[in-house]
């Protein structure tokens, strides 16, 4: 499975629904769409300017629903948003997993909501509106914690390659594969998908041995930023690299 | 004479719970990369911070290292002035000068007992950035500081003492430049490398066990303030404590061991910048609203859409769009009363002080003193100021201002 991360409003604001054509046309197997915001802690260097200049563009939360709900109209490929959760705060919470819910959107990711403050807070909202939601897990986290993540996540695991924010890294080391194998042994009962560091077909194809497929995110920006690139070709051509 | 040995307290206790909330303030909103560092400090800190090795290495280095006590000092022609017993705790005389040094004794303590080798820290005014650095030089650990490149240039003096102590000081090149985006950087840094390094907060920010820990850690300050009290007023405890707060590490230290004492007025002074509503502004009680900043669900300048505003103040230790998740819960249920002092205000009681006790105060501590003749008290009245830290870094900008009068 391959999950191309972009954010929204990047490099232009009304860039997201070609882009999310380009992807479905290049036949990826799940969306994935950043919330740009001003703090991303998770992020690295690439995502964080991305969401800088996608807010310059005038990108807003309303406006990102609009575009998803054009999108809809011609793409049923999977889509999840990713952001951080004080934005689902400010828009509320109910009224946030509910707007999604008719857009279309089929998950969330939101890396700074705590997995026991989803359980006492939240979880009932998303099962209301049967709204995917996947938690991370990473080479640090303890056995009894990734069976928490697996009974919590519907949809499929983001499993962090390593002990790092997003951003193209260079190879997958052994002791990456001993984690990933250690994962995989497991058996557990979301897919599982690995993101950070992946970034060209050898570490896709790495991935996809290892886990149910992989994310990649800075990696498919860089190709986006590109000057004057034209969004639908460069899209195409980036999945086809990863893809060769 | 008045002989007060219990706390009268009808309303809730204020205290953090298990699950590090004030209130509906707190908690720990962080990625799971960061979880296992979070969660081992948690499970960790109260046991580690009672052992009696670890209290006796504290209150040893405190006293010899630190200088503390610090003193109380009254202040008779601010007293006249105000019409107030105005008294100053005296943090400005501690070694590096400012509060700060108190919460990272105890943090490198910590850091040294979970392993850890490798320290970092945001710092704003470089008043944390130095006390860190200091800590990392007396134990031998390496030590990173990031700070705001808007910061590095108007604190310059820090920076050149952070260096003189062998940190290395990574400017923050992100949104406003300034103790946001440091505190973002070193929440990175700490993502990148989970398994090395401690990272020490420097104010009661950030996700639980922080605002806790670090208001322990600073409670020194009003843990002496009562002995003194008692010693010098007969009464251990004050009408009204003044303190600026940023994030809010010094009030909470200030108010610490009267949080639940009602007789005792709390003041937080937040820093107005250009004024209040000039869009220019740092007064996160006034402007903020709820929401979740550096891991912490609190009072924070955001936009509708919940981004965060950048702030502004004169003052980099106060140039912050949160508070700490205490200082939310006490605010917005009333046990605290918020002011807001502006740059120019600040400024003039940093020079009042100086010229009339003969103490230049850091422009945050600045904050606290302008905000004295706000507050309506009677002659009798038992007040202290936080006075939080000294004005050297400053000089530069109180110069400034003196050159364009």
């Amino acid at each position: 499975m391959l999950n191309v991360y972009f954010t929204a409003g990047h490099p232009h604001r009304d860039d997201t629904v070609e882009i999310i054509r380009a992807l479905d046309q290049a036949g990826v197997d799940l969306i994935e769409v950043g919330i740009p915001y001003s703090d991303p802690l998770a992020d690295g260097p690439t995502i964080q300017q991305s969401s800088q200049v996608a807010l310059q563009n005038g990108m807003t939360l309303a406006l990102l629903f609009e575009q998803i709900a054009e999108a809809r109209r011609f793409s049923d490929t999977p889509l999840i948003l990713m952001g951080y959760f004080n934005q689902v705060m400010q828009y509320g919470e109910e009224s946030f997993i509910k707007t999604c819910q008719e857009v279309g959107v089929d998950g969330l990711i939101l890396p700074d909501l705590p997995l026991y403050e989803y359980e006492r807070s939240y979880k009932q909202l998303f099962e209301k509106y049967d709204m995917g939601i996947s938690f991370l897990l990473t080479p640090q986290t303890d056995e009894q914690r990734i069976h928490e993540i697996d009974e919590l996540s519907r949809g499929f695991i983001y499993m962090v390659s390593d002990a790092s924010i997003t951003g193209a890294k260079q190879g997958i080391s052994d002791r990456q594969l001993a984690y990933f194998e250690r994962i995989a042994a497991m058996q557990l009962r979301n897919p599982r998908l690995i993101g950070f560091g992946i970034s060209n077909s050898d570490t896709f194809q790495t991935a996809c041995q290892y886990a149910n497929g992989a994310i990649i995110g800075s990696a498919f920006i860089q190709a986006l930023g590109l000057h004057g690139i034209e969004v639908a070709g460069a899209t195409r051509d980036f999945v086809r690299q990863i893809r060769a | 004479m008045m002989h007060n040995t219990t706390t009268p307290s009808q309303q809730a206790t204020i205290a953090v719970d298990e699950l590090g909330y004030y209130g509906e303030f707190g908690g720990a909103y962080i990625p799971e990369m960061l979880y296992p560092n979070v969660e081992t400090l948690r499970r960790q800190y109260l046991g580690l911070i009672k052992e009696s090795s670890f209290q006796d290495e504290f209150r040893r280095l405190l006293r010899d290292y630190v200088g503390r006590p610090s003193p109380l000092y009254f202040a008779s022609r601010l007293s006249a002035f105000f019409g107030a017993q105005i008294y100053l705790k005296r943090e400005d005389l501690n070694h590096t000068g400012a509060h700060k040094i108190n919460n990272t004794i105890g943090q490198i303590l910590l850091a040294r007992r979970l392993g850890k080798t490798r320290i970092i820290a945001e710092t704003g005014a470089g008043q944390h950035g130095v006390a860190t650095a200091t800590v990392c030089a007396l134990m031998g650990l390496q030590c990173i500081v990031f700070m705001g490149a808007v910061d590095m240039e108007r604190q310059a003096p820090n920076v050149a003492r952070m260096k003189m102590l062998g940190a290395e000081v990574r400017p923050a090149l992100s949104g406003s430049q300034t103790l946001k985006d440091a505190t973002n950087e070193a929440i990175r840094d700490w993502i990148n490398n989970p398994e090395d390094t401690h990272y020490i907060i420097g104010s009661v920010v950030g996700p639980h066990p922080y605002p806790d820990m670090v208001a322990r850690f600073q409670s020194v300050i009003s843990e002496e303030m009562k002995s003194q009290l008692q010693e010098q007023t007969d009464r251990h405890y004050p009408d009204a404590i003044v303190a600026c707060v940023g994030g809010g590490s010094n009030a909470a230290g200030a108010y610490y061991h009267y949080l639940n004492d009602r007789r005792v007025r709390l003041i937080a002074v937040e820093a107005a910048g250009h004024g209040v509503h000039s869009g220019e502004s740092a007064a996160t009680s006034v402007l903020g609203s709820r929401g979740i900043i550096h891991g912490s669900r609190t009072l924070l300048m955001q936009t509708p859409d919940g981004q965060i505003v950048e702030p502004y103040s004169i003052s980099a230790g106060l140039d912050y769009p949160g508070i700490g998740p205490l200082h939310a819960h006490l605010i917005s249920t009333g046990r605290a009363e918020a002011v807001s002092i502006t740059d120019e205000e600040a400024l003039k009681a940093g020079f009042f002080l100086a010229q009339n006790e003969g103490i230049i105060p850091a422009l945050e501590t600045a904050h606290a003193l302008a905000a004295l003749d706000r507050l309506g008290f009677s002659a009798d009245d038992v007040v202290v100021v936080c006075l939080s830290g000294r004005g050297d870094k400053d000089l530069d900008t109180y110069i400034g201002m003196t050159n364009c009068e």
